[in-house]
């Protein structure tokens, strides 16, 4: 049984170093989560209103956000506004100021699919009763889309841990990364290290994203 | 703002649709298996097919929950390892049939699963054979509520194969990268990287909007 790359992962601090490589992707994406979050309420909001010129804005940040492979996303962010304006700013920072974009626009289109699921009635029958604007916005409408909205926000989630993977390719030290070097670095002395570890990354993903969508799964069935 | 240089890009351009070709061809083919691996899980979920369907469900979730990078990574570095050749063609496909597969079995299963009981035996009591009840009853009920979600998939697998350029398979990413890197002409090649991709999924993006709004109105009740 030729050595697949367990004992090069027990040897010295490279499990520890994993994990770190794994704790900056995950950081990236934590951080893009909570901004892109709240704006994305905001801006979904906005695009479920009335105000055609503003949606009609959104409307071409949200498609082009969409239409793109975050890979080229990342591209124009790193490369492309470097050349553009002629600033200078770290890989990691740009793939934070990439996923905030990318993931408001996801989370709006989540947001205004979620208002717009709240039939008219439900509007209708609000203002009958007496309730205002404001009020109807509040005790109507939010609690039914926050419903379906959480499941959905969640499983967003794991979709921004995973695509934060691609921060290797502008190269950012990430898990990938990480194992890379701790392969290259043992490369004489187990030169089939790259199963084990390419396995390693491989479930560390997994045990990041999977209990997160279990909890997506469980909110989806207790609220519908 | 650099201005854009033409020449540049008129030089570049045979390169980049010899890329788009390779994006699209094995985006095509790894969807074409992704829908066959998806077809057999919803199929083997459907039915509750014993130990079949635990296996599918274990495919899914772990297929689910990791990105596309690192089993790409896995099967192309990993996979050699203990024995299995791959090359990066055959493991880009394969890569992105495994993606793809569970999320083509989610789409088809959500649209299984939403037709109630009670055409199954509505249709039986009719008469129809359990065939019959499947052939012009459930289908055509779940597959146009299945499209939205297909078409959704293909958009997000013809992104993903962008993936590819990892494993120094020569798509548009690769391309691109590699354009950059040699000739240093930055805004002229991601210019073209994004109209290429542009036109390669817009179409299906306003095909798909189209359709899904073609078929909300043939959907019963709704």
């Amino acid at each position: 049984m030729p050595d697949l790359g367990l004992s090069v992962l027990l040897k010295g601090k490279n499990m520890a170093r994993l994990l770190g490589g794994l704790w900056v992707a995950l950081r990236i994406s934590l951080i893009a989560v909570a901004i892109s979050l709240p704006l994305g309420i905001l801006l979904g909001v906005l695009m479920a209103g009335k105000n055609r010129v503003v949606k009609a804005i959104l409307r071409v940040y949200l498609e082009f956000i969409r239409i793109m492979p975050q890979m080229v996303l990342l591209f124009l962010g790193f490369f492309g506004t470097t050349r553009a304006f002629g600033w200078n700013i770290s890989a990691e920072l740009a793939a934070i100021i990439v996923f905030t974009l990318w993931g408001t626009a996801e989370m709006s289109d989540l947001v205004r699919g979620a208002i717009i699921s709240i039939p008219r009635h439900q509007y209708e029958s609000s203002q009958a009763l007496g309730l205002n604007k404001r009020q109807t916005y509040f005790y109507i409408i939010l609690p039914q889309a926050a419903r379906r909205l959480i499941p959905l926000s969640i499983n967003l989630i794991t979709r921004m841990i995973k695509t934060t993977s691609l921060v290797l390719m502008i190269g950012v030290v990430e898990v990938l990364k990480v194992a890379q070097q701790i392969i290259e670095a043992n490369r004489m002395t187990s030169p089939n290290a790259a199963f084990g570890l390419y396995l390693t990354v491989f479930v560390l993903y997994f045990l990041a994203c999977w209990p997160i969508s279990l909890l997506a799964r469980y909110l989806e069935k207790k609220w519908r | 703002m650099a201005v854009l240089d033409w020449e540049v890009i008129q030089q570049y351009l045979p390169l980049y649709q010899e890329a788009a070709w390779l994006t699209v061809r094995l985006g095509v083919a790894g969807i074409i298996f992704a829908i066959l691996i998806g077809l057999i899980c919803a199929i083997v979920q459907y039915f509750k097919v014993p130990a079949l369907r635990q296996i599918a469900a274990v495919y899914i979730e772990i297929s689910r929950n990791t990105p596309l990078l690192v089993q790409l990574f896995f099967i192309f570095y990993g996979l050699p390892k203990i024995g299995i050749p791959t090359n990066a063609t055959v493991c880009g496909i394969a890569g992105l049939a495994f993606l793809g597969g569970s999320y083509m079995a989610e789409a088809f299963r959500s649209g299984l699963e939403a037709i109630p009981a009670i055409q199954t035996e509505s249709a039986l009591s009719l008469g129809l054979s359990r065939a019959q009840t499947m052939r012009y009853v459930i289908l055509p009920q779940a597959a146009s509520i299945s499209v939205p979600p297909f078409i959704a998939n293909v958009i997000f697998l013809l992104k993903e194969t962008s993936v590819f350029s990892a494993i120094s398979l020569m798509d548009l990413m690769f391309t691109a990268k590699d354009l950059i890197g040699l000739y240093y002409k930055t805004t002229e090649c991601l210019f073209l990287l994004v109209v290429f991709y542009l036109l390669i999924l817009l179409p299906i993006s306003i095909l798909g909007s189209l359709l899904e709004r073609r078929l909300r109105h043939a959907g019963f009740g709704a």
